[in-house]
This record gives C-alpha cells, sequence and structure tokens, in this order.
C-alpha cells in the first residue's frame, strides 16, 4: 500500500477567506478587490498609488487570459490571496493564480438551450463570502461553489428560466446574506429582489418590486397589469453598514414601451430602493421616471458618499440614470437634492422640485415613429460609474445617442419577448461617446474625453490621480483625474465590455480589465 | 431481458422503421455497429461507462426523452467531453434505439447496503478527506456527487482496489523541492513552460516559477489513494460501492 504523506504547509498557500468584516473594510485592504464595485460604498476606487500620472507611460500588458465563449465579456474580477476570480459567458467560473495568469480551476455550467436573455448571454461577476463564491446564472439559479475547488456547495432556483428570467449580475453578499437581482424587463416578468442564507441557499426574504394585490402601491398598476409588471434588478447595487440599508435599481415596467395598457405610476419601476438587509423592508423609495414607455432602466450603481452637499455635511447617494440626467438624493430619507442632465436628452423638458420628470409627449413611441434622446441603451446603463474622494469627482462613461420608437403590438405569452415598439436609428446620425467628469455635489461638468462610440465600459478611478477605461474600439486607456488628458493608451485588439479594477500582486499595483475574450492585466514595466 | 431485433424492410419505409424502432426499443445490428465503432471508447461496449457516464440506466440526464437523446447524440453535449458524433440524422437515431435498449438490460447487480457504505465512506475508508460529495469534503480526489451516474459499478470496484489502474484523465501527482530546500507533495492543477500550480495534500493552492524549483517529479500513474482491497473486507467494499453507485448527483 502507498503510504499517504502528509506534509506540513511550508509555503505560504493561496488561501481563501473572506469574512464578511473583510468586505467591510475594504477601503483597508486595496491590494484585493473584494466585491463588485470595490467596496459596499460602489465607489470603484482605488487607493494605491504606485501607477501615477508621471509613470503611467511605462505601463506593460502583464498577462492575458483568454475566455473560450463568443459571448460579451462582462465581468468584473475578484481579487483576494494571490487568486483572481473570474466569470465567463454565459455561466462558468475561472480562477486563476495572479502571479502567472495560470488557471486553478474551473467550474463549467451547461446552459439549457431553451434560456432567455434579452441581451447577450452575459455574466458580471461572482460575490465572494468566507469560504464560497456565488454566481447568479443565466438560467436564473443561485450557486455556491467551494472557493479553494469550484465545486458546488448548494445550487437553488431563483426563477424559472423558461419565463425569461435570467440572471447575470454580480451578487452581493452582505453579512450572512446573498443578494441577488433578476433580468427579465423584456418579456414580462414581475420583478423582485432576494436575499439567500450564505450557508444553506435558503431564501431569507424576497422584495417584489411590483406589489401583488394589497400591498403598498399595487394601485400604481391599472387592472392585472401588475402581473407582467417587470422592473427588474438587474444591476448590482450598494450597501450602506451606518443605516443596514441596501441601495438597489428598478428596471423597466413591461411591456416597455406600451403605456396605455398600464396605467398609474408602476411603482417601484424606475425606483432607487432602500431596504432593510435583514428583512428586505422598504425603507425608503425615489421613482426617478413614474410611467416609463421609453425603456430607460435605472438600474445603474447607486454611489453612496458622505460629502458637503450647499454648504451642510449629508450621507448622500449619488445616482447617473441612463436617462441622463445625474442624482443626488439623500441617503436616509430619499429626498430629492439635485437633477441634472450629464448628456443630450429630449424626453423630459425638465424636473420639479421633488425631482419628479417634466415629460414631452413628443418623444412618446407612435406608429409614425417618435424621435428621442437618449434611445434605450440609455447615456448611462449597466457598465459602472466611478467616484474618486481624492479629487471629488464623478466619472461615467456617457452614450450620445438617440433612436426612433415606431409603436407595435405586445401581446403576453411567457417567455416571448414582451416590448411594444421598432426600434430604428436617427437618420443621419453618428452617434458618439465620452468619459465626462464632474462635480459629484453639483453635477457641473470638469472635463470631457471625447471616443469614437457609444461605449459599455466602466470606469475605475486611482489614487495616483488616474482615471482608466476603455473604447468599442478596443483602447484602454489612462486619463489625468484632474483634467481628462489622455496619458497612456493600449490597443487590446477587441471590444471593451468590462469594468477596470485595480489590486497588488507580490506588492506591484496592476490593472485588469475584460476586453474581447481576453482578460487584459496591466502593470509598470520592471 | 434481451434486446428485440427490428424487422428488416427495405426502401423508403427505412426512416419510418427508424422513428419506430426509437418508439420501440427496438434496435438493428447496424446501430449496435455504429455504437461499438463510435461511442463504446468513452460509455462502455454494454454501455457500463469509462471515460464517459454509464448508459445502462433507464433514465438519461441530458436525454429525458427520445428527441433529446438523438440530439445528444449528433450534436454532443455542450461544456462536456461528449462530441458530435457526425452522424447523419437516421444514424442518431438508430444509435439512440440502441442506447435506449442498453437501458432495458439488467444492470449489473449491486449487492452491498449503501447506508453502511456512507458510514464507511465518512468513517473507517477515510474517503471524505480527499473527496467532495455534494460540495463537502476534500478536493484532491474527484468529486464523486455523481459518480453514480458516470461510473458503471464494476468500474467502481476496480478503482477501489486498484486505484493506480484508474487515475483519471488530467491528474498527476507532483513532488516539488523549492531552490531553497522546500519539499511539497500534491495534484497539479496546471502546468506551462515557465510556472506549475498544484494542490497540496492538505487542500491548499500553491503556484511556483519553474525558475524557483530545484526539483519536479511527476508521479504519471501514481495515485495517493490506497487500495481498499486490504483495507476493507469484501463485504465492506461491496458497502461502499454500493453507496458511491448511489450517488447520482443533483437531478
Amino acid at each position: 500500500m502507498k503510504q499517504l504523506l502528509l506534509l506540513p504547509a511550508l509555503l505560504l498557500p493561496l488561501a481563501a477567506q473572506v469574512p464578511y468584516e473583510r468586505i467591510l473594510r475594504a477601503a483597508s485592504e486595496p491590494g484585493n478587490w473584494l466585491t463588485y464595485s470595490g467596496s459596499y460604498q460602489a465607489h470603484r476606487y482605488s487607493s494605491l498609488n504606485q501607477i501615477t500620472r508621471a509613470n503611467v507611460g511605462r505601463l506593460k500588458t502583464a498577462w492575458i487570459y483568454q475566455i473560450r465563449a463568443r459571448h460579451h465579456f462582462e465581468s468584473t474580477p475578484l481579487v483576494f490571496d494571490g487568486v483572481m476570480y473570474l466569470t465567463e459567458p454565459p455561466s462558468d467560473v475561472t480562477a486563476l493564480d495572479i502571479r502567472t495568469g495560470r488557471p486553478l480551476w474551473s467550474y463549467r455550467r451547461n446552459i439549457p438551450e431553451g434560456v432567455i436573455a434579452c441581451c447577450g448571454q452575459v455574466n458580471r461577476g461572482v460575490a465572494a463570502l468566507d469560504d464560497q463564491l456565488f454566481l447568479a446564472t443565466l438560467d436564473a439559479h443561485l450557486v455556491a461553489l467551494d472557493m479553494k475547488t469550484g465545486r458546488v456547495r448548494w445550487d437553488v432556483e431563483v426563477a424559472d428560466y423558461r419565463t425569461g428570467h435570467s440572471l447575470t449580475l454580480a451578487p452581493l453578499a452582505v453579512k450572512d446574506k446573498v443578494i441577488v437581482g433578476i433580468a427579465g424587463g423584456e418579456y414580462g416578468v414581475r420583478g423582485f429582489l432576494d436575499a439567500y442564507d450564505a450557508k444553506t441557499g435558503r431564501r431569507a426574504w424576497r422584495f417584489w418590486t411590483v406589489p401583488g394585490p394589497g400591498e403598498p402601491g399595487h394601485q400604481t398598476w391599472s387592472g392585472e397589469s401588475w402581473k407582467t409588471g417587470g422592473a427588474p434588478t438587474w444591476v448590482t447595487g450598494a450597501y450602506d453598514p451606518e443605516s443596514n440599508l441596501l441601495f438597489w435599481g428598478t428596471g423597466n415596467p413591461g411591456p416597455d414601451f406600451i403605456g396605455d395598457v398600464r396605467r398609474g405610476d408602476n411603482l417601484y419601476s424606475e425606483c432607487l430602493l432602500a431596504l432593510d438587509v435583514d428583512t428586505g423592508k422598504l425603507k425608503w423609495y425615489f421613482q426617478f421616471l413614474p410611467h416609463d414607455i421609453h425603456d430607460l432602466d435605472s438600474t445603474e450603481i447607486p454611489v453612496l458618499v458622505d460629502g458637503v452637499f450647499q454648504g451642510k455635511p449629508r450621507k448622500l447617494v449619488l445616482f447617473a440614470n441612463r436617462n441622463a440626467f445625474y442624482y443626488v438624493l439623500d441617503r436616509n430619507t430619499g429626498e430629492f437634492l439635485l437633477g441634472v442632465p450629464f448628456a443630450r436628452q429630449t424626453w423630459a423638458k425638465g424636473l420639479d422640485t421633488r425631482g419628479r420628470p417634466i415629460e414631452d409627449p413628443a418623444t412618446f413611441p407612435n406608429v409614425k415613429g417618435a424621435t428621442v434622446y437618449p434611445d434605450d441603451d440609455g447615456a448611462a446603463n449597466w457598465y459602472s460609474p466611478s467616484y474618486s474622494p481624492q479629487t471629488k469627482l464623478f466619472y461615467q462613461n456617457v452614450r450620445e445617442k438617440g433612436g426612433v420608437y415606431f409603436l407595435t403590438e405586445a401581446p403576453y405569452e411567457p417567455g416571448k419577448r414582451f416590448t411594444g415598439a421598432g426600434r430604428r436609428n436617427v437618420p443621419g446620425e453618428d452617434p458618439w461617446g465620452a468619459l465626462r467628469a464632474w462635480d459629484a455635489m453639483t453635477g457641473k461638468l470638469r472635463w470631457e474625453f471625447k471616443v469614437h462610440s457609444p461605449p459599455w465600459t466602466g470606469v475605475l478611478s486611482t489614487a495616483g490621480g488616474l482615471v482608466f477605461s476603455g473604447t468599442m474600439e478596443g483602447d484602454f486607456f489612462a486619463v489625468d483625474a484632474e483634467t481628462g488628458k489622455l496619458l497612456w493608451r493600449f490597443q487590446t485588439g477587441g471590444e471593451i465590455w468590462g469594468n477596470p479594477i485595480s489590486y497588488l500582486s507580490e506588492g506591484r499595483q496592476y490593472i485588469a480589465i475584460a476586453a474581447g475574450s481576453s482578460l487584459v492585466t496591466i502593470a509598470l514595466d520592471r | 431481458m434481451a434486446r428485440r431485433p427490428c424487422a428488416t424492410i427495405a426502401g423508403s419505409m427505412k426512416a419510418l422503421i427508424a422513428s419506430l424502432g426509437l418508439l420501440m426499443g427496438c434496435s438493428s445490428p447496424e446501430a449496435e455497429r455504429l455504437y461499438r465503432a463510435q461511442c463504446a471508447d468513452c460509455h462502455g461496449p454494454r454501455g457500463e461507462g469509462g471515460r464517459g457516464p454509464s448508459l445502462n440506466r433507464p433514465a438519461l440526464r441530458h436525454a429525458p426523452d427520445e428527441a433529446a437523446l438523438v440530439n445528444v447524440v449528433s450534436r454532443g453535449i455542450a461544456g462536456t467531453e461528449m462530441p458530435r458524433s457526425g452522424m447523419s440524422p437516421r444514424q442518431a437515431q438508430q444509435v439512440a434505439a440502441f442506447v435506449r435498449s442498453l437501458g432495458r438490460a439488467a444492470p449489473s447487480a449491486v449487492p452491498g447496503d449503501p447506508a453502511r457504505g456512507a458510514q464507511l465512506y465518512a468513517g473507517k475508508g477515510g474517503c471524505a478527506r480527499c473527496h467532495t460529495v455534494n460540495g463537502r469534503g476534500g478536493a484532491l480526489g474527484p468529486d464523486l456527487t455523481d459518480i453514480g451516474a458516470r461510473r458503471s459499478v464494476s468500474y467502481l470496484r476496480a478503482a477501489l482496489v486498484d486505484p493506480q489502474a484508474a487515475v483519471p484523465e488530467g491528474f498527476l501527482q507532483v513532488r516539488v523541492t523549492t531552490r531553497d530546500g522546500r519539499r511539497l507533495t500534491g495534484v497539479r492543477l496546471n502546468e506551462d513552460a515557465f510556472s506549475i500550480q498544484l494542490r497540496d495534500l492538505s487542500d491548499q493552492i500553491h503556484s511556483f516559477w519553474k525558475s524557483e524549483i530545484a526539483e519536479l517529479r511527476k508521479d504519471w500513474g501514481q495515485s495517493p489513494m490506497p487500495g481498499y482491497g486490504t483495507l476493507l473486507t469484501a463485504a465492506e467494499i461491496d458497502d461502499l460501492v454500493a453507496y458511491l453507485a448511489s450517488l447520482q448527483g443533483r437531478l
């Protein structure tokens, strides 16, 4: 018989343990990237400062990892304890050694053929908690994986994929729970936000974003329209430990472009929700766009900042909405403080004193075709903005593009598209984009860096005075965080649909970005 | 139960007969020939399983109905090692009928008691130290969550008695001595010209540049798993095999 030789751990192994307290204090270990947006406050800011305005020209690719899938690669990797955890579309996970870029393990999921996703078979990343990773799958399951092996600990169905439910977001792990939001706003799903017990996979609470009979807000839906009301929750939210509130955006009401069949404000579509993370109880909501008929999902990243607003220190939530307005709200009450456009928009004549939009009916979809700015891909979208506490600027990649909307029909059939309009490009228009920086407290534009096509790329700011982002033509670039001046760029060879992150490996600062079908890592030349 | 032979009728009736054959669960010598040439390599000549899962069962995970089975035979299964076959639709139907007929044959008997086997797995056998079932256990050896669905009883028995004869594909025991004299034994996770990654016997992951390594030994065909023929009685082996055969995964 062969003798088992159990050696003591002589070398520092690639350990893997992320207790809640570690995510809570993510800012104190900038060498790691522990949660989707870098911290619960969702700043997507790195306090690492080895890469600076002065030396950024020396950046070189360190290693590249190539995925097998051909779908858009939208993953934000997590990095801690020497390992990078990456999702690959549609719903796979790979662990990479960050020194060499070589895979340590993979989890491959067979996705059923009949899975329904409006906008690509994508996934945006995992959440980590204790010794587990959490993956939200395209076939609407939530899966817990052993962090060291990628083996399945538990696998629960969140919703039925055959009725147009899917999961594409990175879950958010808070305390002992995993929060996950649903996609399916183009299929007449009834939206919700769920919390699951991280240990067992048992559902802890569900908040229906379309209230049922007898629940507050139900009266904002005419007839039976609530049953197919949409209001999905498909982008990762933020968490404020001080108030114990979870902040999460909600998407369009269904059908997207036909309002007559769902008269009323259609709560809680197009809202920012503030929920108690332990119970899922609603503390407050702010509805950006009541009764939306432009498909302008308010599913962007809520950015939590303690700032001085009009001379007064306040706890704030900042929100660059797909509808082209930048909002500042009071984090504890939801009070509307500011709403200013950051891109060309024609759907609203303005906002009233409480932040409710005054819509322009000329932009409502009709049978002859109505032109509106932005189009339903929005001035912003799921891809992440960044807030730098160093410059106190809000950085957002902005899409400048309109659309012409022709009203059609939307008979509801489970699992079939339920939108009600056809879109055409504005004749003769040449859409474009820009990385913009504005004062987070006033929304006043500081600078912009123009790009060729409307971008789908997230933004990272760093303490080195830099902002990193990319283009649909494959350029990954760094600009001066104060001035927007281009300081460095690199052609990655593929459309950049990712959100950048930063971390340390062997004491050196790295930047990582999903570009084309490659995960590209960059560091200063040795 | 023996497989029923199909009637042979020529000409334009062929396709209809193939469908009928599928419905009736009968199979032709042609189908068996195709199966043996294209499928037996991984699934075993009688569907008893090997590198691929056993097929001599009434229910197949990826093929709940006949159309799905034909689809799997012709197109393979994405994300797995099961490739497309390149068979014509008629051939795929014939092979599907043959595969179904395997499921009607009596599977090899499992004499042991799975409950006692589960106790041996967790206790005397010490299996959980290196193997995972339903997300729990060690990671050095393969995940056994659905081993009963992937491997035949005879394969499981042979692997228990002589692990060296059943070292899984891609599994390699390595021994590393670093330049500063440290030694480590583990299972290779990955390797390229310049680096190697491994999981050591206490389940920790390590990554080395080869320039950091003085000596790298690869124990091809070796397994850290002991042969259980001498550690367990014949009755206990039966029980453990019965338990492993009962592990059908999360369906």
